[in-house]
């Protein structure tokens, strides 16, 4: 019998880097990739800074169509899977033409996640930016904007904020936190970005829920902020439907083993729709970067294609270019972690576990230094610290 | 198009056709060069695409910014003064013919 082979269900960056490392691993039996889009595999991340300005499309595709056909990888886009039969290991796609069930050997779920739509009145006008058609389309509306309005300041809000400000638009922001990136940044990393915002011209309104939108947004007490253009960025959830149906164990993302495995050894998650172990602390995190969607495929990849990789521990790392500003972030601190200021722009995050994470604003040396370091800690976090405070 | 050649440590070389415009780490993703990972897209954050310029045409391709030599701090491979990010390096008629030689490791 011909091998049914492995069925990858989502096109992202971490689907496309799983079909490619599979074969880079030797790995010769089918592979198919799914997209639930038109259109070839893109990067998401300038999505919200350098397309926005320049509208390459062609400049974020990660592999031409040859690609495909030259690594014999079957590529479906414009398929969304419906239904996981996982007694009879088939997944069934819905096209433009109909249906298809497709079996699998092994099945891989790279769902990643949708954008969060607060259920406010009027959120219908407002536009979301996660895919390449809401990229375009907003593009397109920045052209004749004049006043624009953001709910929600995330790395995607402010990254958003600082492009339609240096195109000159007044720009307001509209966060119900009381301080931007609430639940990725330190306190001082926030205040220190806050500031650049403000300085720039920008109107942050934080502690401030939105409640409405109409021409702008009204806020909870009342405030209206007008604006011809409205852009929400509140956060995201897994896709994690048709896990779920599977019967799959899902708790803020598809739960997965070290491996990268679900319960059902025939099929893995991975990416921003997965909840994997942290080597770290044993606990499971959710982690929305490109990143770790990559680094979990090739974790994957190298499972399917034979091998026996350790459990995945790769350090999680993250980035966000909000005009001059360049964070990079090392590592990744849970709620109630201690922040301590090392230098202007350089922000350590400790939890119970020893140093968590580093933070730095235009400063890649140290980013990078407390990346070595946070991937194998030579010596106790002390030197590194004293190290930065020194340098 | 702009020929560029990759040549792997164990001296096997790959040359290929890249759009003027590209950047060096486009053109290699684009075509699986198998030695250049270029995680982050070429928004210079993550060097995984650390290549070293042929001698011959480190003059034509100039050095590394400073921002970029910090990245290269981080780089797997060893550095050296050929040492680049190849997200940072624009192809254009001028580096027609490059040859850039990938490192052991990227990450």
């Amino acid at each position: 019998m011909t091998p049914a082979g492995t069925v990858i269900i989502g096109a992202g960056q971490g689907g496309l880097q799983l079909a490619a490392s599979l074969r880079q691993a030797g790995h010769s039996g089918p592979v198919t990739l799914v997209g639930a889009e038109d259109g070839l595999p893109y990067q998401r991340p300038p999505l919200s800074k350098a397309f926005l300005l320049d509208g390459r499309a062609e400049a974020l595709i990660l592999r031409p169509a040859a690609f495909f056909a030259s690594k014999d990888i079957t590529y479906l886009p414009g398929h969304r899977a419906e239904a996981i039969d996982r007694a009879a290991r088939t997944v069934t796609l819905h096209h433009a033409g109909g249906r298809r069930v497709l079996p699998y050997d092994h099945l891989v779920l790279a769902t990643g996640s949708r954008n969060l739509v607060p259920p406010l009145p009027g959120a219908d006008t407002a536009l979301g930016l996660r895919s390449m058609v809401d990229a375009r389309a907003l593009r397109a509306r920045l052209a004749d904007a004049r006043r624009v309005a953001v709910i929600g300041a995330g790395f995607i809000g402010l990254e958003f904020a600082a492009v339609a400000r240096g195109l000159g638009l007044e720009v307001a922001v509209i966060e119900a936190a009381p301080r931007p990136m609430v639940r990725t940044l330190s306190a001082p990393m926030a205040a220190t970005l806050a500031d650049w915002h403000r300085a720039q011209g920008s109107v942050l309104h934080l502690g401030r829920a939105a409640a409405e939108v109409d021409r702008g947004v009204v806020l909870e007490d009342g405030r209206h902020i007008p604006a011809d253009l409205v852009v929400i960025a509140a956060g995201v959830r897994p896709r994690t439907e048709l896990a779920e149906a599977a019967g799959l164990e899902v708790a803020d993302g598809i739960r997965v083993d070290g491996r990268l495995l679900t319960r059902d050894p025939a099929i893995s998650a991975f990416g921003d729709c997965a909840s994997v172990p942290s080597a770290r602390t044993g606990r499971h995190l959710r982690l929305e970067s490109v990143q770790a969607a990559t680094d979990q495929a090739r974790l994957i990849a190298a499972r399917i294609a034979g091998g026996a990789p350790a459990d995945y521990a790769a350090l999680p790392w993250f980035w966000s270019d909000q005009g001059a500003c360049k964070l990079q972030i090392a590592g990744h601190a849970g709620p109630g972690a201690e922040d301590r200021v090392l230098a202007p722009g350089t922000v350590a995050r400790i939890d119970e576990h020893g140093l968590a994470a580093i933070e730095t604003l235009n400063n890649p040396r140290t980013h990078m230094a407390a990346r070595r370091h946070l991937s194998s800690p030579p010596d106790g976090d002390g030197a590194l610290l004293d190290r930065i405070i020194a340098a | 198009m702009i020929r560029v050649t990759f040549t792997a440590p164990d001296g096997q070389a790959t040359t290929i056709e890249a759009e003027d415009g590209q950047s060096v780490m486009q053109a290699a993703v684009a075509h699986d060069i198998d030695g250049i990972v270029g995680e982050c897209g070429g928004a210079m954050m993550c060097a995984t695409c650390h290549c070293y310029v042929d001698a011959a045409w480190t003059a034509r391709t100039g050095g590394p910014s400073p921002d970029e030599a910090e990245m290269l701090e981080g780089a797997a491979a060893e550095v050296d003064d050929r040492s680049r990010l190849s997200c940072q390096i624009r192809l254009g008629p001028g580096l027609y013919g490059l040859v850039v030689h990938l490192p052991e490791e990227q990450m």
